[in-house]
């Protein structure tokens, strides 16, 4: 376990390192959008709408930090990775260094991860001034780790997956934004038809956003979103590891 | 001699396309070996397969003693490896992607710094070491790479093309540095299309086209098998041609019964003639 977690550190360090290098700029890009979908679907369209008997404004607040854990875990994991793996080739040097698969694994997705909490941090500390309904608990920090790690290993998915720049904007295109409008982030999922509900739960968005919503406003809790979810999480960890394996040029 | 890599019967396949074709080849240990071929011949396939890049699909390799297919963590402590086009994380610094590769190859952390600061010595690179990979020259990305494949100690070093892009400077500067890496102990596999490079700094040469190994041999015996001596002449169509001998007299009287239509040059014969006899083909494209 302990040589599991040094690996770790040592893939993601020059990713921080990365980080630290682009800090400011990586930290605006990644609060552009949520910021806009909060003034857009706030205050833009709905400033009196109530949603599940609570201000509109309160209800997305938790909805748009499970968004910016989605964007901001999986772009910054997958960009980075793809470029290190088909431009500057530097993944190469990973592979054949003595590291498990595991540990190249979970040490690419600490970008996103950290990246996601920053990024969620920032949204929900906004959230407080403006929906004093929020809490921080427990279950919604472990929630909003648990999202980030699953979207960051979707990340890593992507990159694994991807032949060129193009793939990954296809991927975003087909996955990621379907998810954005879809999955419950900005309405109750109880609003569409039942067909459509049951696709949608085919998704980690949908999950993720029901968990922080619940958590962060005192509702009774979807521990079945929860253990959704973290299904996901171990799935795509599965998914990466057998990439790794199979998908050398 | 003990062999460091043993390489039996290996076949990678792309689709319909079979890019290294039942490969056989022993390194022996501190040996200088260049592995020589046309575009496409299958040589970066090769190493790739020997680095645990790419997956064998048939046959057996063993690095020091442990097959990279049953035991990889154990074979690629062994190994270092120079690709081609330089495989840097461009948006670190020199120092950064220095550490990261002590890192991903686990030196210990007291030592990091030492090994560090001793290579940046060995290859002159200090007034770069906080400099972003991006803004160095060609020659010094190589360098910066070649000191992070050397960090660990390797036993054995992969170069695949290294000098490809470099002036000639930067070119003769690097063969000394590999001269330099194996007298202290390293085993180095070349691949190259410079085949100067080959005849400078190689003990041994394999001929590879087709994902086949054709010949195999030290540079001297390859010259030696088509004969020591070449004439090389031309007439008004301008097509050149190649005729070798065993010795310069045979090689005289043969550019002397020409005549004086021919524009004739004797020369000692090379490897690129080797080359070009036994594959067919100009190094690096069609004859």
């Amino acid at each position: 376990m302990m040589n599991l977690l040094r690996e770790i550190y040592y893939v993601s360090w020059g990713d921080l390192k990365f980080l630290r290098h682009n800090a400011i700029n990586v930290l605006i890009m990644s609060l552009v959008s949520p910021i806009l979908y909060l003034v857009t679907f706030g205050y833009g369209l709905a400033p009196n709408m109530v949603e599940s008997d609570l201000p509109y404004i309160a209800f997305i607040i938790p909805g748009i930090i499970a968004l910016s854990s989605l964007n901001a875990s999986f772009s910054s994991t997958a960009t980075r990775f793809n470029v290190q793996r088909l431009y500057y080739r530097s993944f190469d040097n990973m592979m054949v260094s003595p590291l498990s698969n595991a540990g190249i694994v979970l040490g690419k997705t600490t970008l996103g991860v950290v990246r996601g909490l920053l990024s969620c941090t920032f949204i929900f500390i906004l959230g407080l001034f403006l929906a004093p309904q929020l809490m921080l608990t427990p279950l919604f920090v472990f929630s909003l780790i648990l999202s980030c790690y699953t979207f960051s290993l979707l990340g890593v998915t992507a990159a694994l997956l991807a032949k060129s720049h193009q793939t990954m904007a296809a991927f975003s295109s087909l996955v990621i934004l379907p998810m954005t409008f879809l999955c419950g982030t900005f309405f109750a999922l109880e609003n569409l038809p039942p067909l459509m509900q049951a696709i949608l739960y085919g998704f980690p968005l949908t999950h993720s956003s029901s968990i922080l919503r619940a958590a962060s406003l005192g509702w009774e809790f979807p521990w079945l979103s929860l253990l959704a979810l973290a299904g996901f999480f171990v799935a795509f960890f599965l998914v990466d590891i057998h990439l790794i394996k199979t998908r050398k040029i | 001699m003990d062999n460091i890599i043993v390489i039996e019967n290996i076949v990678k396949r792309f689709g319909d396309h079979t890019a290294v074709d039942g490969l056989s080849l022993d390194i022996g240990r501190g040996e200088i070996f260049g592995f020589l071929g046309p575009n496409g011949a299958g040589k970066t396939t090769t190493v790739r397969l020997m680095t645990t890049l790419a997956n064998l699909d048939e046959g057996r390799i063993v690095i020091d003693g442990h097959d990279i297919s049953k035991d990889p963590i154990k074979a690629k402590r062994c190994l270092g490896l120079i690709q081609q086009n330089v495989s840097l994380d461009k948006e670190l610094t020199v120092y950064e992607n220095m550490m990261h590769h002590a890192m991903f190859q686990k030196i210990p952390k007291a030592e990091r710094r030492k090994r560090i600061e001793e290579l940046i010595e060995y290859v002159e690179l200090d007034r770069y070491r906080d400099y972003m990979v991006n803004s160095l020259s060609g020659g010094w990305k190589k360098r910066v790479a070649i000191v992070c494949s050397l960090l660990h100690n390797p036993k054995i070093l992969f170069l695949d093309e290294p000098t490809v892009g470099l002036d000639i400077d930067a070119r003769r500067k690097l063969w000394d540095l590999i001269k330099k890496m194996n007298k202290d102990g390293t085993t180095v596999f070349l691949t190259t299309h410079y085949i100067e490079e080959a005849e400078a700094i190689c003990d041994r040469v394999g001929i590879i086209d087709n994902g086949r190994l054709i010949a195999l041999d030290s540079p001297k015996e390859l010259r030696n098998r088509i004969g020591r001596m070449a004439v090389e002449y031309y007439g008004e169509d301008g097509k050149t041609e190649y005729r070798y001998f065993p010795g310069r007299q045979e090689a005289n009287d043969f550019a002397t019964n020409l005549g004086n239509d021919y524009t004739v040059i004797v020369r000692r014969t090379n490897l690129e003639d080797c080359f070009v006899e036994i594959t067919g083909k100009k190094v690096g494209g069609l004859r």
